[in-house]
């Protein structure tokens, strides 16, 4: 397995999703301005403020010339995973459903949070998370991670089993839509959530429940 | 802060009639306004220590793990063969108290700065806060922005913010104090100093451009007291863009990495005048710079308003000719500014030149070190010169004072706090916050683990500056016990109010005496520091606050020792020479019984304590280890039990038994108390070499229940937790009417 973590100016968590690929394959960094993934299996777009995101979080990522090549390589079915930032620039690229907006508290937010596996339904030809056998304790931390979408996107969404992630009840730290934590879009190669899974691979940091979403990651290419 | 065009600008500049004629006979005649400029910002409080500089030489700097001391842009201890651990702490007090949202990003901008200046990569931060009691609308917006400026800040440059403390007392109503601590890690053949060195390379400014923002901060705002009309000093005050500083960052660790830059500084206050000086000083060089070439944001910028420009995100780099262009290029790759814009000279001057033609020419050794330093008049004041005012019943039963104590801001969670901070970053936070007495960090690069703490308490030190500075070296050292560190090094912050004025001069010579001899007697180097005096309001100063930074090391991070209860049954004892007193206490605050003196701490009893702790845990014998501090045992059992969910039930008659009131065994504050759970045998192993342990009772029921003769007290788990989780709402002004 060989994995591409994408490296913006102002990423934050590139490093930690390195490191988190690494217990399952070869990972490597991808600079913003390189449109060659160099034959990767699977991308990570990681988490931080990519270009500042003074902006809008993932507004500007999204005219890289790396996501240029993301969008290429998810439209030929490529594994995509989007972490927080990641998952922002990936809805802003429209590879994904909906948008994160401000959370409901208005201020940034770093806590554990319990999730709920979803997606009993998953389309065929896609791994994730077929098996929802309990929830994953990941840290989630934003201060843009409230997931929105029209009510008709919502329905739609679940009635195809693309909501992957909920936060558990209780759980939901920002105010998303329907507790959702986490989208894949209809073909189920491409992945985003809030949470960090890259923070949730090693006892001494939290927990090793993340490695499970990286493990389908790596599934869903198959 | 304009071109001084009066009969005397000096004095709008901060400088006294005799600096300005000691000027003007060192440079042998009168400064231009562009030195004049210079001098008036090199010469203020803030850059030359000049009440404080005689009273530092009392610190002890040196010490076998030390790697770089005082006088680089941070310390560094060692950490193995290969690594180095690089830390400071320094003060944004003004600019918070003016504008807190950017005054505290900035602040913790600054110090990252001065920590990856030395080639180390940063990997914790830390913040000690001071504000007014939360019942002000005020100290609510200055809490509000202060969190929200260091949460914006570290949480987009991508540095976990691990742990820290914020205090609520009426002293810093007016002027709020916002200290930063950064932590990095380097490996020691990158690492790099700040003095410039030869003749003929190159100075290159690297990162952002320079605007008119932060004009006069050091003279005018961080070296005078606040009063009225501060809404006018917000020009003075930067404004923080941490992506800048994201891809500087990156820049400069890869331009040391590749062994491309021959000294790296960074520009804080007084821009590129102090950097500039300070390198040239350092190196025993002279420096030529040309304002024509810095990049500029305002086209039409005078020569005077470059060099004291405190822009944010910059560095100062000396390069050899023949890898500027090799810099440069890695200043592209991050997208950041590099531009050449001077040369090191022989000549042991500063000359300022615009396109070539000289307009400031200074000796170096005249800026840097020609400020007189003065000595301080101390005196004494007579007994306690703060207000206090009761605001608990005088007949509260003990359980009500419990409550009140855990929901006294300064004692309840900081959870509020914390959870607007990324804490876990860089994937090596093995403790978080609020989880251990002292943030734990993994450094994999050593195969080990640092502990990092930050402790003051202004109160205590207002009682007694030389016992509550002791206490608050003590502090950090029990912090660091009860993850199972051992001490490398210690920051400090100096915050204090006038030393003009004799008490305070006084509160600063006994606190820093308290601080020397703590170091001494623990073994312990100061490897940094910074100092910030004229903290005063219209009211009057505020709390003498040293704040004192530790860092420490533990071989195992998976056995650092919570500070929560961990299980049903495990038995609890009180180890440590621990004798409370009412004195200076959280208690004695709330009873409005404030007064000065402290009991004298016996530094030696306490460290034999903390050896006694940290043994225990590396071996894994406890189950849990807190320090007992504010608001005393029941306080110390009180949150020991909340964070596990679980009550306690125990007995002081062995502190009676030794003489303490009811209130004192109960709420009595001191150093050396340590609370930690286990199996009973086990926690028994901790006595000897005179440490004492007490049996105190066991883990367990849903109350927490603390016998204490006629003041005995059953306080049900639930309530205990609503009170100390209540500062999100004291915070937000929930509950404030």
């Amino acid at each position: 397995m060989r994995w591409g973590i994408l490296q913006f100016p102002g990423s934050c968590d590139e490093r930690d999703a390195l490191q988190a690929c690494s217990l399952s394959g070869e990972a490597r960094l991808v600079w913003h301005e390189s449109r060659d993934l160099d034959g990767v299996d699977a991308v990570v777009v990681p988490g931080g403020f990519s270009y500042g995101d003074y902006l809008r979080a993932g507004a500007i990522a999204r005219f890289s010339p790396a996501m240029e090549a993301v969008a290429e390589f998810a439209g030929g079915g490529g594994a995509v995973l989007g972490i927080c930032n990641g998952f922002q620039v990936l809805c802003e690229t429209g590879l994904l459903p909906g948008a994160l907006l401000v959370n409901e508290s208005l201020r940034f937010v770093c806590r554990q949070v319990e999730l709920q596996v979803e997606g009993l339904h998953p389309p065929q030809g896609t791994q994730f998370f077929n098996r929802p056998e309990k929830t994953l304790s990941i840290p989630a931390k934003h201060g843009e991670g409230r997931y929105w979408a029209p009510e008709e996107t919502l329905d739609a969404l679940e009635a195809n089993g693309q909501v992957a992630f909920r936060y558990a009840p209780g759980q939901n730290p920002n105010g998303s839509a329907r507790d959702i934590a986490g989208v894949r879009n209809a073909a189920g190669n491409v992945l985003g959530l809030m949470p960090h899974p890259e923070h949730a691979v090693d006892a001494m940091t939290g927990s090793t429940d993340g490695l499970r979403v990286f493990e389908a990651v790596a599934g869903a290419r198959a | 802060m304009s071109v001084p065009a009066a009969s005397s600008p000096h004095r709008a500049l901060g400088l006294t009639d005799a600096e300005l004629d000691l000027i003007c006979e060192k440079l042998g005649r009168e400064p231009n306004g562009v030195e004049l400029a210079m001098f008036s910002l090199l010469w203020s409080e803030h850059c030359a220590y000049k009440h404080s500089r005689k009273l530092l030489r009392r610190l002890p700097t040196e010490g076998e793990r030390v790697v770089m001391g005082p006088g680089e842009n941070a310390g560094a201890v060692s950490l193995g063969e290969d690594v180095a651990i690089a830390f400071k702490v320094e003060s944004h007090n003004h600019p918070s108290a003016v504008e807190p949202f950017q005054g505290a990003a900035t602040g913790v901008g600054g110090i990252l700065r001065d920590v990856f200046a030395l080639g180390a990569r940063p990997i914790a931060i830390l913040d000690s806060l001071r504000f007014g009691e939360l019942d002000s609308l005020r100290s609510r917006h200055l809490l509000d922005g202060a969190v929200r400026g260091i949460g914006h800040y570290g949480n987009s440059i991508g540095v976990p913010t691990v742990g820290g403390e914020i205090c609520f007392e009426p002293p810093y109503e007016h002027n709020c104090l916002v200290n930063a601590m950064c932590v990095g890690i380097a490996r020691r053949e990158e690492m790099v100093r700040a003095a410039a060195a030869g003749v003929g390379n190159a100075v290159v400014l690297i990162g952002a451009s320079t605007g008119r923002d932060g004009i006069g901060g050091a003279s005018v705002l961080a070296s005078a007291e606040l009063g009225e009309g501060d809404e006018a000093k917000r020009p003075t005050v930067q404004i923080g863009d941490p992506f800048e500083e994201s891809k500087v960052l990156e820049c400069c660790l890869e331009l040391l990495g590749k062994g491309l830059l021959v000294s790296l500084q960074d520009l804080g206050a007084a821009g590129l005048t102090s950097s500039a000086s300070e390198m040239a000083s350092a190196g025993g060089v002279g420096i030529d710079l040309d304002v024509a070439r810095v990049p500029l944001r305002e086209a039409d910028m005078e020569p005077f308003e470059i060099m004291v420009s405190e822009s944010q995100e910059r560095m100062l780099a000396v390069v050899e000719p023949d890898r500027v262009a090799e810099v440069l290029a890695v200043c592209e790759k991050w997208q950041t500014g590099g531009s050449e814009i001077g040369a090191i000279a022989d000549h042991g001057l500063v000359r300022v030149l615009r396109a070539g033609e000289l307009v400031g020419e200074m000796p170096v050794e005249a800026l840097v070190d020609g400020c007189p330093l003065y000595d301080l008049e101390p005196a004494e004041p007579e007994g306690w010169i703060y207000g206090n005012a009761a605001s608990l019943r005088g007949d509260a039963t003990a359980a009500e004072t419990l409550l009140a104590l855990l929901g006294s801001p300064g004692i309840a969670s900081k959870r509020w706090a914390f959870e607007q901070y990324d804490s876990i970053v860089g994937s090596r936070t093995a403790r978080r916050p609020e989880s251990a007495d002292a943030a734990v960090l993994a450094v994999p690069e050593a195969e080990c683990a640092i502990a990092v703490s930050i402790d003051g308490n202004g109160r205590r030190v207002a009682c007694d500056p030389y016992a509550g500075t002791v206490e608050a070296v003590l502090e950090c050292a029990q912090n660091l016990a009860c993850t199972g560190a051992e001490p490398l090094g210690l920051t400090n912050c100096l915050n204090f109010g006038n030393p003009e004025k004799p008490a305070t001069a006084w509160q600063l010579d006994r606190a820093v005496q308290g601080l020397a001899d703590a170091c001494e007697a623990l073994d312990l180097p100061v490897v940094g520091g910074n100092v910030s005096l004229y903290n005063e309001g219209p009211d009057g100063p505020i709390y003498p606050t040293p704040v004192v930074g530790m860092v420490g090391e533990l071989p195992d991070p998976a056995l650092a020792a919570p500070s929560a209860f961990a299980a049903e049954g495990d038995a609890i004892a009180l180890v440590g020479p621990f004798e409370p007193s009412l004195a200076g206490s959280e208690l004695a605050k709330l009873r409005g019984e404030l007064d000065a003196g402290l009991p004298q701490p016996d530094v030696a009893a306490v460290a034999a304590a903390c050896a006694a702790v940290r043994a225990a845990v590396r071996a894994g014998r406890l189950s849990s280890a807190h320090d007992v501090s504010d608001g005393g045992l029941a306080c110390a059992l009180a949150e020991a039990a909340i964070g596990a969910g679980l009550g306690c039930r125990v007995d002081l008659q062995h502190l009676r038994e030794r003489g303490c009131a009811p209130d004192e065994a109960l709420f009595g504050e001191g150093p050396g108390g340590f609370l930690v759970s286990g199996e009973a045998e086990k926690l028994e192993s901790l006595a000897g070499d005179g440490v004492a342990v007490l049996h105190l009772g066991k883990v367990g029921g849903g109350a927490i229940e603390i016998a204490a003769g006629d003041r005995s007290l059953s306080v049900p788990l639930a309530d205990a937790t609503g009170a100390w989780h209540s500062l999100a709402a004291q915070a937000e002004g929930d509950s404030a009417g």
